[in-house]
């Protein structure tokens, strides 16, 4: 396989959403090259629930799922193949970072591209952003876009 | 000993109408005590009664003996499967594409804060007070027979559970009486889920909601000094409304991150308070092992040390009362052995740390009168329990004794008390509402039915001196105990059935950890 992966992580937002246009971009320059893009719904094993919520989870969970691939990954993935690109788009729950960092190991990417975000609260001026920590944890080279 | 008085001095207001009439500013309180105990307290002295010529409750033997047969039969699953129980638990065996579904862990924290609560404070003190420092050993004893009960339950509560179209999922002890029971072709499972839901609303009333109200308000009043029941019973009932009914999450999700802080602070502070005191704890333990086997002079001796010991742990752990396996069973797993290993460490958390810590914290901070010439107890006046240095007993004990390390301690504890208060409300609100739906079906509006009249409980329970009212919900839930018992002894094949298979698998490797990747 000599085929060159980008992958790319939306938030939602319009830097997300610069991202993928930039690793469109590139990835036509590339030629032989493929995107994943990756949509991470922020989750926690280890958060704490009350029993009506464990309850309802299962049917969030789905819920969630259907709302992430509907309103974020497929106009971007529709968005991408329209511009001519292999692309492919995934939903994951748990740590945006985390996952970022094992898809790239899995599918041997080239490198990550991400929008900036902004640091929304104390914890995160602290102990820097989701961006922050992908950087610091990468073992491929990642693109921020601001 | 008080259920007794109170349904003695009941029973001579019943039998002078006028003068109960006369005393219109007790009449209500009075009133519906009267009219509880009168109706009840028949069954509040069945449940409670004791062994013939013992001061030993048969309900506690009935957890005890099933818990050691539990033990036995699944050859000491307790021990044996504790380390994988941590496995699992800390995600090892969790699938990842599974990410985003209830995990091992938040069942279990979901169960615990239903359990760990008022017993962990006030009964441990209740029982070192009355059976001295040997009482912790056989409460440690019995926390680790528990763990047997529970792994039982909540297996069977996880493999019978109901999942219905919509995603979401029903479990608990009338699903496996009804479906188990079916599976094994016996009869009367349908009957017993019926009786098991019944008591289950009681006891959500009850022990998991009046009895938590009241305790909270007395706590509170501890330390702001007397108001009405009304004003806490009303701002509860009014913050569980707004969580249990109105869906507000913020609410759920502070108490959901405080609890369990609160309960670490908990610990750490009873740790700091043992590491202070470092050199005593040789001594404590001493006064542990010996006090279970000789009493050390306490009220009862050895016998009484025992009781004590076994009665709190029962009352502490909810182990084989069922409820356990309600909250178990909303976990994403295939193997319904897993949620039963990890729902053991339950009993560990809640009885073998937790109470042996306000234990240990009881006994070195000295609040019990030593006689230093025998190195026995000093028995109060009343000579049914030890002297403690202020007099007090149950959460003022548990208190004045870590007061002895942080002044200011009884505060944090007070704000403690609370919250346990509110979480365990919480958690047995939806214990009851689980019965309800099974009894009456599932709906909004059988739902909100309940939930009103939970929340109506709560004022009650704040408000009034309710002693009958209370002593019958308590009744109640160990009336559970009979019933869940009951049913997992002709249900315990299937266990071991599955058990036997899971951990087979496991040793050839057909079930193995998840590699770090996706």
């Amino acid at each position: 396989m000599s085929q060159t992966t980008l992958i790319v992580g939306l938030d939602g937002s319009d830097a997300g959403k610069r991202a993928l246009d930039f690793a469109t971009a590139r990835a036509k320059l590339i030629g032989d090259c493929s995107i994943l893009i990756v949509y991470v719904i922020e989750w926690s094993p280890f958060s704490f629930q009350t029993a009506e919520e464990n309850e309802m989870r299962h049917a969030r969970r789905e819920e969630e799922l259907k709302l992430a691939h509907e309103r974020v990954i497929e106009p971007a993935v529709a968005m991408a193949q329209s511009d001519g690109c292999t692309v492919k788009g995934i939903v994951k729950h748990g740590d945006v970072a985390e996952i970022l960092e094992k898809l790239a190991k899995k599918h041997n990417a080239s490198q990550i591209v991400v929008g900036r975000v902004g640091e929304r609260n104390i914890k995160e001026r602290l102990f820097g952003g989701v961006t922050g920590r992908l950087v610091a944890a990468s073992s491929v080279p990642i693109t921020v876009i601001p | 000993m008080k259920r007794f008085i109170t349904s003695g001095l009941a029973a001579a207001a019943l039998a002078l109408p006028t003068l109960a009439a006369a005393q219109d500013a007790v009449s209500f309180d009075q009133k519906v005590n009267d009219v509880f105990a009168g109706s009840t307290g028949w069954f509040v002295n069945l449940i409670f009664m004791n062994l013939p010529g013992t001061s030993f409750p048969w309900i506690v033997l009935w957890l005890v003996v099933a818990a050691s047969i539990f033990t036995i039969y699944f050859g000491f699953i307790q021990f044996k499967a504790f380390g994988h129980a941590i496995s699992l638990v800390k995600g090892d065996y969790s699938d990842p594409e599974d990410a985003g579904e209830v995990s091992h862990f938040q069942a279990l924290t979901t169960a615990l804060s239903g359990t760990v609560g008022l017993g962990n404070i006030a009964g441990v003190a209740v029982a070192v007070g009355i059976g001295g420092p040997g009482a912790t050993f056989w409460m440690i004893i019995a926390g680790l027979l528990g763990m047997a009960s529970k792994f039982t339950e909540c297996t069977l509560g996880v493999k019978y559970r109901n999942e219905y179209p919509d995603g979401s999922v029903s479990g608990g002890p009338m699903y496996y009486m009804t479906k188990g029971f079916k599976e094994r072709g016996l009869p009367g499972g349908r009957v017993l889920a019926v009786i098991f839901a019944i008591f289950t609303i009681g006891g959500a009333l009850g022990g998991g909601n009046m009895f938590q109200a009241n305790q909270a308000h007395a706590q509170i009043t501890q330390i702001t000094g007397d108001f009405s029941g009304l004003i806490t019973g009303g701002i509860f009932a009014v913050v569980v409304f707004m969580v249990i009914v109105g869906g507000i999450k913020s609410i759920a999700s502070v108490t959901e991150k405080v609890v369990p802080f609160m309960g670490v602070m908990y610990v750490v502070a009873a740790l700091i308070i043992l590491i202070v005191n470092a050199d005593q704890i040789g001594w404590a333990f001493g006064q542990i092992f010996a006090g279970a086997f000789t009493g050390l002079g306490v009220a009862g001796g050895f016998v009484g040390a025992l009781i004590q010991g076994f009665k709190r742990a029962a009352f502490s752990n909810e182990a084989g009362v069922g409820s356990a396996a309600i909250a178990h069973s909303a976990v994403r797993t295939k193997e319904p052995v897993t949620e039963g290993v990890v729902s053991l460490l339950e009993p560990f958390i809640d009885t073998v740390v937790i109470c042996t810590m306000t234990a240990l914290v009881i006994t070195i901070s000295g609040v019990l009168v030593m006689d230093p010439a025998t190195g026995n107890f000093v028995l109060n006046e009343a000579g049914n329990a030890i002297q403690t240095t202020d007099g007090s007993s149950g959460v003022a004990l548990t208190s004045a004794a870590f007061a002895t390390g942080f002044s200011w301690f009884p505060y944090v504890l007070a704000v403690a008390v609370v919250l346990f208060a509110f979480s365990t409300m919480i958690s047995w609100s939806y214990y009851g509402l689980k019965a309800w739906t099974y009894l009456f079906g599932e709906g909004k509006t059988t739902e909100l039915i309940f939930k009103l009249i939970f929340c109506f409980f709560i004022i009650v329970g704040a408000a009034a001196q309710l002693g009958a009212v209370i002593d019958f919900s308590d009744a109640m839930i160990f009336a559970m105990a009979v019933v869940n018992i009951t049913a997992l002894y002709f249900l315990m094949p299937i266990v071991k059935r599955e058990m036997n298979s899971y951990f087979g698998r496991l040793k050839t490797g057909e079930i193995a950890k998840f590699d770090n990747g996706l």
